[in-house]
């Protein structure tokens, strides 16, 4: 499934038109109701989420936890606008999300999500500076690539091409180009998921300063429970539903973790 | 079939657009193969077959007046095997409702039998009968131009004297394959006409009763045609012979061999260049095809599959490619071939009849050769799937490594935004492939530019022809050598602007042992009409007591240079062999000559102030009024009109302009189209993860075609420049292959061939970009966010 079936619902406003979402409440920055999504593969009809009702809070550090095939990665990509949901409506701030063109979609990518991946995703042509400046480049009000670098502890290692880089620094790199644009959300999918335990943490880590520093409600993806340890709210999927929202009363802090 | 065969079609299946993308350029190199292999073998088989079964001769004489029985001793040459004398008269030619002048040769038929050799092929009609004497036969491309049948009248003048004949029959001649005029330039077919009639008519019009002026004869096998010329100029130098002739340097013939040359020249040049750049094409596309199945290669090696099974399945896949590239290369060329054939017959060559024959033996060449190229450029990748060991193989590969990029060292990126840093990094990274893209582009252009280039060429060549050397409307000769009072007649007549006398005299002109059978032209040392040229085309003064000569025909075939002696037999007379001095060298791109101040040639044939004939400028509008006047002076023999000789010709070469520009297109548009898709498609390959990630973080769809296309952009913009010098040396390259004392094309490339060559490129970019925009559009997003390379 790609983003065209989004622009197939053009009639629908666009995310860029100001319409009032019924039940607005303070600090809320997602809010998805009755979310369904079907994926025909040839004859076989693959239900990935089957009524997803969800509210996502500026500042809060999410942890969607579940196997694999639980629908934690169809949710985020439909939070981030890569995707479109069968059915139910999905809210950022007051944008409709659902029924936005692609032009739409990608103008929201661009100005408001950070997107972070589990094999980062770098440009192998790009030094990591430039690989941060490939999206300030773009972007409304950014931070200068240094910058966004250095919140993630490299600093030192501007300009270097991905293939001179660790993993976990290609990893860092790809949360400082995530971050540098200032987005409101961070989403990540498996971002510890290619390292091994010691560099995952110091990349979670760096997403749990970002987080503190910047403010911005970060979205992680992971089937590894103990990271949700970290989390501000663990939201547990299972076949497509989700199955309960737990808010941890003491977090730790990434440092402490190991799996 | 067997599972790995099944994967080869899918695989096949799946990339299809650059499988086809590559066999139309193998088909571009087949179909040109095909056509110059299929078109050569073609001619030379018709014309084998025309020669043998119409006895065309194996050596030719004219001469002034022999007495029939000098015939016996000519059969009497060891090795001749038979003689045929005839009567050759130059005469004028009346066609009702046809008002330009026409010239055509008269020759005679035996009475009561068929040639012995030379015999004609009749389109229409029949012989002549021998007891009637107004009965003729005229030749195909003459009676075609003036749409004329068995039955219709014409009109010669021989020898001063009118005679109305009727046609019988129209007929084709092994001698007039080609047919041009004698100091024409090019083939007119309605001004000029090959006829046959009986001897005993054509003796008493001629005043050739029991004389001949002209002989053919053929040979025993095996013997040596010079020791039988040498002989034949031995006998004849007393009956006024001017030198006897090979069929090899038969005019028609030899024309016939320059294009058959030309052919094999074709064959050779153009299937390299296109099937180089499908090797190409083949190495970047199985390259990258095994780097993209590295893994199922060292899975297929884990079960137990050899290197060698691993190898031939690839080999395979290339085959396939081949294959379908020489389908349709054959196909296509044989389609080329026949319409080649079918331009050259209607427009160059009367043979009887074209077999057109597309030979088992050219489709193996084009196989074997194709297969050859393809297989070399992919040998490279083939031996890396074998050489794999599977547990690499199922490892991820290593990154590639990028760098700044020259331009950026030097200070210059904080002019490039980052996508055009991309850019700019991935051309220096693979610079080799960037290389071969760009130079496979720029074949394109060249091809493009070669395709064109001939008429270009003509136009100049004709431009400087006749608009800088000979300039005059009208070239009169006359019946024989004249006292130049006879100009003094000319300039009276009303209507002529001005009269310039030439004297011309055969002769062959020899240095060292080297020599060439030609014309010695007394001209006006600083003619307004009739100029020779320098290096520079500038008109040049020739000067007194020595000859100058056309830099090809001292060049290349005499091999003098000024300063040097030439020895000149003159061929008319009593034959003096004289000593002259080469006092310069003059440009000229169709014939070779060697030209005289006309007073220093009369002197050194020991005679008066005497012209052969006299080159006309005409009054505008008064040209039917002379042409009229002088066809009535039974003492001017010949006409030729400049404007109406260039109109036909280039009415004659539409055709093969047009064939040949769309050839041209066809392949150029392959080749550029062929590169320019598949590096577009593999750098979508190569790149897709990348420039989808880049989606992802909210890049619009312009803005990553931008990485992508831009790249091909810029590839394109350096081709086309590139292009400009790969027509340029391609033309060059044609223009030493074609050199002959035919004709020699100028390397001469109009600014619309550039803009032709560079238009093809930038089409077939765009196509290409417009395909792989599209695809751009449907990049998976979710997968990238997920899957390792």
């Amino acid at each position: 499934m790609d983003e065209a079936s989004g622009c197939a619902a053009g009639a629908v406003p666009a995310a860029s038109d100001r319409v009032q979402e019924p039940a607005a409440a303070a600090g809320r920055v997602f809010s998805a109701r009755g979310l369904t999504k079907v994926y025909r593969m040839g004859e076989l009809e693959v239900r990935a989420l089957r009524g997803i009702d969800l509210e996502l809070a500026a500042g809060e550090l999410v942890v969607l936890l579940g196997p694999s095939g639980s629908g934690k990665s169809t949710l985020l990509n439909i939070l981030g606008g890569l995707d479109a949901p069968t059915s139910g409506e999905v809210w950022y701030l007051d944008h409709k999300l659902t029924g936005a063109t692609e032009d739409d979609l990608t103008r929201f990518r661009r100005e408001h999500v950070g997107f972070v991946f589990q094999f980062y995703n770098l440009i192998p042509s790009l030094t990591a500076r430039e690989n941060v400046a490939a999206v300030t480049e773009i972007a409304e009000s950014p931070m200068r690539p240094e910058e966004a670098l250095a919140m993630v502890g490299l600093g030192e290692r501007l300009d270097h091409f991905p293939a001179q880089l660790s993993g976990g620094e290609q990893q860092r790199v790809a949360i400082a180009r995530a971050i540098a644009k200032n987005p409101a959300v961070l989403l990540c999918d498996e971002p510890t998921g290619a390292l091994d335990s010691q560099t995952g943490v110091v990349v979670l880590e760096a997403l749990e300063k970002v987080n503190q520093t910047l403010g911005t409600l970060t979205v992680l993806i992971t089937h590894n429970a103990g990271i949700a340890a970290m989390a501000n709210r663990v939201i547990r999927l299972s076949d497509g539903h989700i199955v309960d929202i737990r808010a941890n009363a003491t977090r730790k802090a990434a440092r402490e973790l190991s799996w | 079939m067997r599972a790995l065969d099944l994967k080869l079609f899918r695989d096949l299946w799946a990339m299809r657009g650059q499988v086809l993308a590559i066999a139309a350029v193998i088909m571009g190199g087949v179909a040109t193969l095909v056509m110059s292999l299929s078109t050569y073998d073609s001619l030379v088989i018709t014309r084998d077959r025309f020669y043998r079964d119409y006895r065309f001769a194996d050596a030719f004489v004219n001469l002034k007046r022999a007495p029939e029985s000098v015939a016996a001793r000519l059969a009497a040459i060891p090795g001749v095997e038979r003689v045929e004398t005839r009567v050759r008269a130059g005469v004028k030619l009346e066609v009702a409702g046809f008002t330009d002048p026409i010239t055509g040769l008269l020759f005679s038929l035996p009475d009561g039998t068929e040639p012995l050799l030379n015999t004609l092929h009749f389109k229409r009609g029949r012989w002549v009968q021998p007891d009637n004497a107004d009965e003729v036969v005229v030749s195909d491309t003459f009676a075609d131009a003036h749409r004329l049948n068995p039955g219709d009248q014409l009109t010669a003048i021989i020898n001063g004297k009118r005679k109305p004949l009727t046609i019988v029959g129209v007929a084709v001649s092994p001698e007039y394959v080609y047919q041009i005029a004698p100091g024409s330039m090019f083939p007119d077919f309605k001004r000029y006409g090959v006829l046959w009639m009986g001897r005993n008519a054509l003796g008493a019009a001629y005043g050739m009763q029991g004389a001949f002026n002209n002989a053919t004869l053929s040979l025993t096998p095996g013997t040596p045609v010079q020791d039988v010329i040498d002989h034949i100029d031995a006998l004849l130098g007393t009956y006024g012979g001017t030198g006897a002739y090979a069929r090899k340097n038969q005019f028609s013939n030899r024309f016939i061999s320059e294009e058959l040359n030309q052919l094999q020249i074709m064959a050779t040049i153009f299937p390299t260049i296109f099937l180089g750049v499908a090797a190409f094409l083949l190495n970047v596309v199985v390259g990258r095809l095994v780097a993209l199945q590295r893994e199922q290669i060292a899975i297929l090696k884990a079960f137990g599959y050899s290197g060698t099974a691993i190898g031939w399945h690839y080999v395979k896949l290339v085959m396939l490619v081949v294959l379908l590239g020489v389908a349709g290369g054959v196909a296509l060329g044989a389609w080329f071939g026949q319409g080649l054939s079918n331009v050259y017959m209607e427009t160059t060559f009367r043979f009887p009849y074209l077999d057109y024959r597309l030979e088992a033996r050219v489709m193996l060449i084009a196989l074997a050769v194709s297969a050859v190229a393809a297989l070399s450029g992919t040998l490279f990748a083939v031996h890396r799937a074998i050489r794999l060991p599977p547990a690499e193989g199922m490892r991820a590969e290593t990154p590639m490594i990028y760098r700044a990029t020259v331009f950026e060292r030097i200070g210059l990126q904080r002019w490039l935004a980052q996508p055009s840093r991309m850019i700019l990094r991935h051309i220096e990274r693979r610079p080799v492939k960037s290389l071969l893209t760009v130079f496979g582009i720029a074949c394109a252009c060249g091809l493009m530019m070669v395709g064109n280039y001939q008429k270009g060429a003509i136009d100049f060549m004709v431009d400087v022809q006749f608009r800088q050397a000979s300039r005059e409307d009208l070239a009169v000769t006359f019946i024989e050598p004249t006292s130049s009072r006879a100009l003094h007649e000319l300039q009276a007549l009303p209507g002529i602007r001005h009269v310039e006398g030439f004297r011309d005299v055969p002769a062959i002109l020899r240095f060292q042992h080297y020599s060439y059978r030609s014309a010695v032209y007394g001209i006006q040392p600083a003619g307004e009409l009739h100029r020779s040229l320098n290096a520079a085309l500038k008109p040049i003064r020739v000067p007194p007591d020595g000859v100058v000569l056309t830099d090809h025909l001292a060049r290349e075939i005499l091999h003098v240079k000024p300063g040097d002696m030439l020895t000149v037999e003159i061929l008319e007379g009593n034959r003096p062999v004289r000593q002259v001095p080469v006092l310069g060298i003059t440009q000229q791109y169709l014939g070779v000559s060697a030209y005289m101040q006309q007073d220093s040639l009369n002197a050194l044939l020991r005679e008066g102030n005497v012209v052969s004939g006299a080159y006309l400028g005409l009054d505008p509008g008064t040209e039917s009024a002379v042409y009229a006047e002088l066809h009535e002076r039974p003492r001017v023999l010949g006409m030729i009109a400049n404007a109406a000789a260039v109109r036909s010709f280039y009415d004659t070469i539409g055709e093969f302009v047009l064939f040949y520009n769309m050839v041209a297109t066809l392949l150029a548009g392959s080749i550029g189209f062929g590169v320019v898709y598949n590096s577009a498609r593999l750098a979508l390959s190569e790149r897709g993860r990348e420039l989808a990630s880049l989606r992802v973080l909210g890049f619009t769809h312009g803005e990553i075609a931008y990485i992508l296309l831009g790249e091909l952009a810029l590839l394109t913009l350096i081709a086309i420049p590139l292009g400009f010098l790969v027509g340029v040396g391609l033309c060059g390259i044609l223009v030493l292959a074609f050199k002959n004392d035919l004709y020699r094309l100028p390397l001469i490339i109009e600014p619309s061939n550039y803009a032709l060559g560079a238009t093809v490129v930038v089409v077939s970019a765009l196509v290409s970009g417009l395909l792989v925009w599209h695809r751009l559009g449907r990049l998976d997003l979710v997968a990238v966010l997920k899957t390792r390379e």
